[in-house]
């Protein structure tokens, strides 16, 4: 064969190829979105997202306290990493060029990667076992907290860095002092980044399973007080996938769906509406590069 | 000129911050020195031997590892097997084949994989892949592979080899985009310098782009395996959990993650212990990839960026 239509040849079956990885990769994605709602679908009704998991599979059961109290872990999670985030986030970027910021920073992102069963087993030593809170909402959210706090510092970071140096210099120049400039000038102009990065890490411990296993553990009822177990939705569907009763598996299905609902939306919602301006897209991306994509 | 009032201000809020922050962090890290604590009854009582332990019996109390980093790294050496080409196809399909106006939503769409729960991962793979690969793919790899002692046994489809699978498409998201960043900070003018050599496609990618960034696609390999290391739901619900050391694929298995999972709820003593002591090593284990692989995609992504940043 000639040599240029062989090499073209390569060439062809190469760009083919790529191409089908691509494919490939995504038959997986499009595969549990149908088979979640096609399966999941059934299942929902006014009845099934307002009644407790009694776990029997009998008639009127739901999964409404799984649904409480993946908010309700969410919500104190959200409570105490957000602001622990943002507060290292504004440190890193604003004070963080010298050693104490270099370091810090390097153990942030090395906390991003940690597998999350083991930051499941860092609450548990800490809140399960030496607070002896036991298995509860509040040790959940303990965990879900530490992972939420290296994506939102590493957004927050990205995001500030964004912001121009002349602003920083414009509002010295006027004689405000640093810590208003970092306030009303420099957070107020990073805020999308800010913002898209706290949705995220949001839908990222939303769907988190095995620390939750390992600290909030699980109920059956109703329950939201900080100092007892409490359900959620990752792990209803964990108890109940391989369920032989058909009502339980129905249960799980349903839970996947508002699940990867909820997980999607936000990651749809924020590419949509957040990420339009260039800088915003820049930042996610930065950010999900340095946390490898933990999501 | 500062006045004394704002630059005091100015301090207090500095170091506050910075208390809050890295104070936070310090915690964490220290949290590690307590799961050190809580695993020590069963790093005294076993000892390295911990680590070639065959076995795992509540009942006379003896516990090893072995079994479980042997699932671990079977496991993930399935998943790096699978998901490592692909990976590199949509890699080289995103930075340097797609037409320009499908590169973004594209991106997009392959880092919505990751975007997945496992627990639904582990749920889908249970109902879909699970039958899929227990009728067709085992029964297909038996037929030339069987005499080999990996694919010994029955097509079950609850066996190491869909949890590799699953794993494999997890990672898939990870190892792409971070290649697919490397290969776009390749400059232009590397490629460039190919194609005016009369180089196809093809060719300017392996010359150029591919050799050139070698370093940060491997280091995207390693962050990949970092994270089929510690991957714990949908592993814990395909691989059929069985305690023992087998070579054999289609044989269930248990890995560091699933062994965890499987036995908290009523671990309690000496077991109890033991599962912290595994999960500081799989800690330790996932430590050291990152760090590796921090070392390899740091080499060839230099940039931090440029604007910004204090003053």
């Amino acid at each position: 064969m000639n040599i240029f239509a062989y090499r073209r040849m390569k060439n062809q079956l190469a760009s083919f190829a790529a191409l089908a990885c691509v494919v490939l990769a995504l038959i997986p994605l499009v595969y549990i979105l149908v088979m979640v709602v096609k399966t999941g679908a059934p299942a929902i009704s006014w009845e099934f997202l307002t009644s407790r998991t009694v776990g029997t599979g009998g008639p009127g059961e739901g999964i409404g306290n799984a649904i409480l109290g993946t908010l309700l872990l969410v919500f104190y999670a959200t409570l105490m990493g957000l602001p622990v985030g943002l507060l290292t986030g504004i440190y890193v970027s604003e004070y963080g060029n010298n050693k104490v910021g270099y370091t810090g920073r390097f153990f942030n992102d090395l906390l991003a990667n940690f597998p999350s069963i083991v930051i499941g087993l860092l609450a548990y030593a800490l809140v399960v076992n030496f607070l002896r809170f036991g298995f509860s909402l509040f040790a959940g959210s303990v965990a879900l907290a530490i992972i939420m706090i290296p994506i939102v510092s590493n957004t927050t970071e990205e995001a500030l860095r964004m912001v121009p140096n002349s602003l920083r210099e414009g509002a010295l120049a006027l004689g405000v002092p640093r810590w208003k400039t970092v306030l009303k000038v420099i957070l107020v102009n990073g805020k999308g980044g800010v913002i898209t990065g706290v949705l995220l890490s949001v839908a990222r411990i939303a769907g988190e399973t095995a620390p939750l296993l390992l600290t909030a553990f699980y109920s059956s009822y109703w329950s939201s007080s900080l100092g007892e177990p409490v359900a959620s939705l990752p792990l209803t569907i964990f108890r109940n996938f391989n369920s032989p009763s058909k009502e339980l598996l129905q249960q799980a299905w349903g839970a996947a769906l508002i699940l990867i609902l909820i997980v999607l939306s936000i990651n749809i919602g924020v590419r949509l509406f957040l990420g339009n301006r260039s800088g915003k897209k820049k930042v996610v991306k930065n950010w999900k590069r340095r946390l490898s994509l933990r999501t | 000129m500062f006045s004394w009032r704002s630059s005091g201000a100015d301090k207090f809020f500095e170091y506050g911050v910075m208390a809050i922050g890295l104070s936070t962090l310090v915690l964490v890290w220290g949290l590690v020195l307590m799961m050190v604590n809580d695993a020590s009854p069963s790093i005294d009582r076993f000892g390295l031997g911990f680590f070639i332990g065959m076995q795992w019996n509540p009942n006379t109390e003896i516990f090893g590892a072995l079994p479980f980093i042997f699932g671990t790294l079977l496991t993930s050496g399935i998943a790096i097997l699978i998901g490592v080409p692909l990976s590199i196809g949509i890699a080289v399909y995103l930075s340097e084949l797609a037409p320009p106006w499908v590169r973004q939503p594209l991106s997009f769409v392959v880092e919505l994989l990751a975007a997945v729960p496992s627990v639904i991962y582990g749920l889908w793979a249970m109902y879909a892949l699970r039958p899929f690969i227990a009728q067709s793919v085992e029964p297909f790899f038996m037929s030339f592979l069987g005499w080999t002692p990996l694919f010994q046994g029955n097509a079950v489809g609850l066996d190491k080899f869909t949890a590799g699978v699953i794993l494999a498409i997890m990672i898939i998201p990870t190892i792409a985009s971070v290649s697919k960043e490397t290969m776009r900070a390749v400059p232009d003018s590397q490629r460039e310098a190919a194609l005016s050599l009369g180089a196809t496609r093809y060719e300017t990618t392996r010359i150029a782009v591919l050799s050139y960034a070698r370093s940060g696609i491997f280091g995207a390999c390693i962050l990949g395996l970092g994270r089929a290391l510690g991957e714990t739901m949908a592993v814990t619900m395909t691989i059929g959990n069985a305690n023992s050391i087998s070579w054999s694929l289609l044989d269930p298995g248990q890995t560091m993650s699933s062994l965890i999972a499987n036995n908290w709820g009523e671990a309690q003593g000496l077991q109890l212990s033991a599962l912290i002591e595994i999960g500081l090593v799989l800690f330790i284990v996932a430590l050291i990839v990152n760090l590796f692989a921090r070392l390899m995609v740091g080499r060839i992504m230099r940039a931090v960026p440029a604007t910004g940043g204090g003053l």
